[in-house]
Formats: structure tokens, sequence, C-alpha cells
């Protein structure tokens, strides 16, 4: 255990060496091992880590590495008077980091294999470039979760924003995935500056930014029950952050354009893994947050409206990748709802089920859109189920999983949060279930219009081009004509021989998570249907200060009956959910036609993502660049002017100057000259030429000098 | 007694009385020849006073040195007379107003 500060290391190593190296002078193959060699170590050194934290006693599971000192010592004011402002690069292995490690590292490797087969068609350098980049993102993600400090934490946070962005604009060359990177980067920029400032007032008002140490301090403070205060501040700015990062109204925007980057992009980072790092901050935090209950309202009204809103822009969605990144978004939600009701756990439950079968999902849709040749659009698609069965029966349990049928993971965590939410307040209950609805009606959805009814993409085959591919938007194939520079065979080049199964390295991860997402959930099983919920007691520790607290907030319980009924309901609403979609996509295609007719309105408001991307633009995004319209007027004007100024006195101070040298120095000097000249006319009369003259002027002088001589003594 | 009737006053008398007819010379005629011969003029006259003054005082050096002017006059002469004759061959004049070479 005490070689934990290797699980962010040896993905750094990896990312290093592909970086350094690799773009250079490795073949896709060694970039490709490289990079999953490393993952692979991460994971055997995380699963150790984990065995080994499982044997100590539950009440003392939590492990601390120093491994260098990063900042010194440097006193700062603090409200308890002067605080010594310092980091180490300090590791922390607790049960919320452990699960996180597993979940970073065991479906980071298994989407490290998955994309060496689904890059196989980038170029050479592109290829290390691609997996320098998802190691690098390994690297600071696993820093993000085992940081023991704020600081550490804020390292990985920042670190996996920029891969992210580094990912998502992966394409550069396409001007869609470089905007879609910047957004993201931008939009997250919005929440790291509140993230930032939550932990200036951690430190303002704690003087250390250790976790533990300002968990327990917190713990001794009072709940902020009535009022607002410190800790709400800062749990309310934390919050901030975690709604840039995770994709919370109202930073969610970025999410969904997201989808730009390579699909194994988009299952490791923007559905398992960073986007739940604000889900895990909150639940780092669960002590900050529980004493601020105003703001936990905040978080699971926040939620749950995540949730409702992205579930039904879902519902009208056609691009395969952007239904599940609406749904990733509104997952998210479920979860902050879960953090929100305090039910940390249940959140973090979530977090790790949905890390399953959403990486599934798109690894899913990511085989979906290599068979199809770069195809996204679902509309293009259709009964693929014959053609792909491996990822039609890998995408049918991670379906099945999200839309929460039992005994699948996603009926447990999903079913726990639900029942939380309806502990604390009935109207979240509600939206949470009507977004269950939506969620197994969308799911379905993309799978009957990928897999049953009839086939209505491009024809392939002798045929030529056929079925209009060129109007396709396909990132897959644009990205490996601009990259791909040398004709090697198979798909993605020249013919293609329709939609067909994906190789190995692709579908071993689609089942592996597979396997996952099924039984991922028995970890949580709750006491109403005789289980134990194992995971919520590993994981309580992590969220709370000390045991002495513990029953202070003593969470209300309702009968097993209760919890049983709500659970069938739930299951109902999934199965009703199921059942619509089956109805209108498969049975009776024109039924959703006619309906999109007749509630055109409210269609379009949905097909057009609510117009938030439009209204942003409209008033923060035309107000920055107004503003900046108008400090560049200033600049010109004012700032310009000034120095133009400057510049034009110095040019007339010259003119007038060069005038004076002019006239006054050179007349002086023009002036001797002048009077010399003038002068010489007249005295060279007396250079005649003729000596006699000379002996006459000299005999005159003598006569002249002999006179002085003679009578002036 | 003689002595006593031709005093150094008498020779410089002849002295200065020939020295102006030099000059008087050298500065009206026109004929180089003429004025050279006026030159000739104004360096004994000066050889007179050397000799008188030698006489009266009892020093033989101012003979010598008017030996010594009798010399360097006899060398100018000769140098004088090559630059008359080189002149004259190429201005066929020996007329000193057309001698203004120098002129400004």
């Amino acid at each position: 255990m005490e070689y934990i500060w290797l699980i962010p290391l040896l993905p750094g190593l990896g990312a290093a060496i592909n970086g350094l190296v690799g773009i250079r002078s490795f073949s896709r193959q060694t970039a490709g091992l490289v990079a999953c060699a490393a993952m692979a170590a991460a994971l055997a050194v995380s699963v150790v880590a984990f065995w080994q934290l499982l044997d100590l006693p539950a009440d003392h599971r939590a492990y601390d590495v120093v491994l260098a000192d990063w900042i010194p010592a440097i006193p700062l004011q603090t409200v308890g008077g002067v605080g010594s402002f310092q980091a180490p690069w300090g590791f922390r292995l607790d049960p919320l980091s452990g699960m996180m490690i597993l979940v970073v590292t065991g479906i980071g490797t298994l989407i490290h294999v998955y994309s060496t087969a689904y890059m196989h068609d980038e170029s050479r350098g592109g290829v290390a470039r691609f997996f320098s980049y998802l190691n690098l993102f390994c690297f600071f993600m696993l820093l993000l979760v085992l940081g023991n400090n704020f600081l550490v934490m804020f390292v990985g946070w920042e670190g996996v924003g920029l891969c992210s962005y580094l990912l998502i604009g992966y394409w550069y060359q396409k001007k869609s995935a470089a905007d879609a990177g910047k957004k993201a980067f931008i939009t997250n920029r919005v929440g790291d500056f509140g993230f930032v400032l939550g932990v200036f007032l951690i430190f303002y008002t704690f003087g250390t930014l250790d976790f533990r140490a300002v968990q327990d301090m917190a713990a001794e403070m009072p709940v902020e029950a009535a009022g607002f205060g410190v800790l709400s501040a800062i749990c309310l700015l934390l919050f901030v952050g975690a709604t840039g990062k995770s994709a919370q109204i109202p930073l969610y925007v970025w999410l969904p354009d997201a989808m730009e980057g390579p699909t194994p992009v988009s299952a490791l980072i923007h559905a398992a893994t960073m986007v739940t790092a604000g889900v895990y901050m909150v639940g780092r935090n669960a002590v900050l947050f529980s004493h601020a209950p105003m703001v936990m309202e905040i978080v699971a009204v926040v939620g749950v409206l995540t949730a409702l809103v992205a579930a039904s822009i879902g519902l009208v969605q056609n691009d395969i990748k952007r239904v599940l990144a609406y749904s990733t978004v509104s997952q998210l939600g479920y979860m902050f709802t879960a953090m929100g009701v305090g039910a940390f756990a249940a959140g973090a439950f979530h977090l790790m089920t949905h890390a399953f079968f959403k990486a599934l999902l798109f690894l899913g849709s990511g085989s979906v859109i290599h068979a199809m040749n770069g195809e996204q659009d679902m509309q293009r698609m259709g009964g693929l189920k014959k053609h792909l069965p491996v990822t039609f029966a890998t995408m049918l349990v991670g379906t099945l999983a999200i839309a929460g049928i039992p005994p699948l993971s996603g009926f447990f965590s999903k079913d726990e949060i639900l029942y939380r939410a309806f502990l604390h307040s009935k109207v979240i209950w509600g939206l949470g279930v009507v977004t269950a609805l939506m969620t197994a009606f969308y799911m379905f959805r993309l799978i009957s219009m990928t897999f049953f009814g009839p086939y209505r993409g491009p024809v392939w085959g002798g045929g030529g081009p056929g079925g209009g591919h060129d109007t396709s938007h396909d990132a897959h194939a644009d990205g490996a004509a601009a990259h791909g520079d040398d004709a090697h065979g198979g798909h993605g080049h020249g013919a293609w021989h329709g939609p067909h199964e994906s190789p190995t390295a692709m579908t071993f991860p689609l089942m592996a998570l597979a396997v996952g997402a099924i039984v991922a959930g028995f970890f949580g099983i709750p006491a109403a249907l005789g289980g134990s919920n194992v995971i919520e007691h590993f994981l309580e520790p992590s969220f709370t200060a000390s045991t002495a607290h513990a029953g202070e907030h003593a969470v209300a319980h309702a009968s097993h009956a209760v919890e049983l009924g709500l659970m069938v309901f739930s299951v109902l609403m999934a199965a009703v959910g199921i059942s619509l979609a089956w109805r209108f996509y498969v049975t009776q295609p024109d039924v959703s036609a006619r309906l999109a007719e007749r509630w055109a309105g409210p269609h379009r408001v949905l097909f057009n993502k609510y117009y938030v991307d439009e209204i942003y633009g409209a008033t923060v995004i035309a107000g920055t660049a107004a503003s900046a319209r108008g400090l560049w007027t200033f600049d010109r004007q004012v700032v310009d002017g000034a120095v133009n100024g400057t510049g034009w006195v110095t040019v007339i101070g010259a003119w007038m100057s060069g005038l004076t040298d002019r006239h006054v120095v050179d007349g002086a000097v023009n002036l001797v000259g002048w009077m010399a000249q003038e002068s010489s006319y007249w005295f060279r009369r007396f250079q005649t030429g003729l000596v006699q003259n000379y002996a006459l002027l000299m005999l005159f002088g003598v006569f002249a000098f002999v006179s002085v001589y003679l009578f002036t003594r | 007694m003689a002595a006593d009737l031709i005093t150094p006053t008498h020779y410089m008398l002849l002295s200065a009385a020939l020295f102006m007819i030099g000059v008087m010379g050298v500065l009206l005629r026109r004929n180089i020849i003429i004025i050279f011969m006026s030159i000739e003029l104004i360096l004994n006259a000066v050889n007179i006073n050397l000799v008188a003054f030698s006489a009266e005082l009892q020093n033989v050096v101012g003979q010598v040195f008017a030996l010594f002017v009798i010399a360097v006059a006899a060398a100018e002469a000769a140098v004088g007379l090559g630059i008359i004759l080189a002149f004259y061959r190429n201005k066929e004049t020996v007329n000193i107003d057309e001698m203004n070479l120098m002129r400004w």
C-alpha cells in the first residue's frame, strides 16, 4: 500500500514515453502496447492496494503516503491568525478513493485495449499521440482521486480538463472538434473558478488544505441549518466547480459537444471517469456539505433538474453519441441528487455502476460507428442486430442496466437514490421517476433505431457509394482521411464492405464491461431485498469525520414495504418506457413521426436542446464579446491614443530641434565661412603675381618698421 | 689724413645711395636683366658697408663676409640667368610685367 503513488505515476510514465519518443518513432502496436501496459500495471497495483485496504479493520481503512514536499510552509493570514500554507505530494487511500482507482484503472485499461483497435486507422504518430493523451488523462485522474489535499486534487482537476480538451480536439483539423474542445475547456474554466475560490475560502477558514484535517475541523462546527454561513459559501463554490466538471446545469452545455472526440475518449473521460470528478469531490467533502443543508438542497434540485432536462433532450436526438451524452448528463444529475439528499454512498455507488454501463454503451456505440464506417446518425442505421451480435448483446445489457431493470447494476444504484430521494422530498423523487421513465424510453429508442427494424444506411458492395454516404458528418472517416499517411487494408479506407462485427480487441472490453454492468450492482443490494448493502458500509467511513458524530444524522428509514413498493413502481416505469419505445420505433415506426408532427413546438424545443446554446450565445458570450469589444475600443482610443500622442509630441519636438539645428547652429558656422569668403575677394587683390609689387610692399614694410623703431622710442 | 677725410659716414652715404639706386632699379625697371643688375648694386652696397666697417673696426670678419657675399652673388647670378634664359625661351620676352603666373 505504500506504493500507491505508483498508481498515477505509471500512466504518467506511459504518457511521457509515448509523447516524447512514441510520436516520432513507435509503431501503432508499440504505442498501444506501452499505453496498455502502463494501465495494466497501474490496475495491478490498484488491486493489490485495494486488497490490503480491505484487510484493515473497517474503522481504520485509510492510508496516507507523503511522497515529497511540494509547497513549503508559507505564512498566510487566515481567520484564526497566521496559518501556514503548504501542500505535500500526498496520496490517500481510503474506501472512496479505493473504489475510484479501481474504476479508473479497470475501465481505463479496458478502454485502452479497445482503443488499440478503434484507432487503428489513424496515422502512426497520431496513434501514439492519442495514447499519450489517454495515459496522461489517467495520470491526472488518478492524481485527482488519490490526492490527500485540495491542491493535489486541483492539479488533477485541471489536468483532466486539459486532457479532455486535447482529446476532444484530437481531430483538430475539423473545426467542429477544435471548437468543441475549446468550449469544454472554457466552460470548465468557469466552474474551476468557483472551485479555486472554494479552496481559498477553505484555507482561509481552516488554515489547512488536508482533506482529513478540514473534515475533522468542519465536523466540530455547528450545522448551518438556518443561515448561510462560511461552510455554505465553501460548499456552494465547490459545487460551482462540480457543475463545470460534471456537466450540471448551468454548465452542462460542453458535454454533448465533447462527443466530437474519438469514442473511446467519450467512454473514458466523458462518461466513466472525468465527469464523475465533481461527484467524487462532493463525496470527498461530504462532511462539509452535510454541515450546509441549504447548499445540499441546491445540489439536489440542480441534480434532479439536470437529470430531467438532459433526459428530455435525449428523447429526440438522432446522433447515437449525443443521446448517450445527454444520458450521461442525466445520470450525473442522479448522482448529484443523491449527494444532495445526503445519500453520499448511493451517489458513489451509482457513479461506479454508471461507469460500467455507460462506458459499455459508449464503447458499443463506437463499435456500431466503426461498423457503419463512421456513420453516427441513428436514422441511417437499423437492423444491425444480425451484423453485430456481440455488440448488440452487450449494449442490450448496458441499456437494461441504465433503464433500471433488475437484477442489473443500474437497478440497485438508481433505486437506492430514488428511495433516499423519496425519504427526503416527494417532489424530487417524482422528477427522478419521470427521468427514469425517459431514460428507459430514449435508451430503447437508441437500441431500436440501431439494431431493429429495416436497414436504412448506405448501400455497400459492388453498387458503388450508394445511398449518399457523402452527407454523413462522420468524425471517424474524416479523421482517418486526414491522418491516413499510409494505405493499409481493411475498413476506413477505400471500399466498405458493409456493417461487420468489430475485432476482438473491441468486443473483449465490451464483454468485460457487460459482466461488470451485470454484477457491479450486487455490492449494493439493499436490506429490503435481503442484501446488506456492502458498498454503503464500506464507503461510509469516507463520508464521516469520526464515529462520534455518526449517530447525529440518523437517516430516516421507511419500512421495507415502502421501499419495495417504490422499487416495483420504478421498474414498472422503466418497463413502460421500454414498451413505448418498442412500439414507437419497432412495431409502429410511423407513430413517432406523427407524434413529432402533432407536438411540433415542444419537439422543436427539445430537438434544439431548449435553445440553451443559443441563449448562452446571446447573453453570456455576446456579453463577453461586447465587453471585449468595448475594452478594445478603450485600448485603441485611450491607450493607443496616449501612446500615439506621446509619439506625436516627440515628432514635433524633434522637428523643432531640427529647425534650431539647421538655422541657428548651421547658420553660425555658415556665417563664419561666408565672412571668410567675402573678405577674401578683397584681400586677394594684393596677390598680383608681380614680384615688383611685393618688393615695393616689403620696402614700405621696412620703412614702417624702421620708422616705428626710430620715432616711437 | 686721407683717412680722416673719408669717414665711415661717407662710406655709408655712398652705400645708401648705391642701395637706393639698386632698389629703385628693382622697383621701377621692367627689364628683368636690369633688375638683376640692380640687385647686384644692392649687394655691392652692402659689401661697401661691410668693408668700411671692417676697416674702421679693424676686424677682418667684415671682409670675409664681403667675400662670401660676392661668392653668393656670383652663384645667384648664375642661377638667376639660367631661370631668365628658360623664361625667355618660353615667353620670348624678358618684361617683368609678363611674369605674373602667381597672380590670384
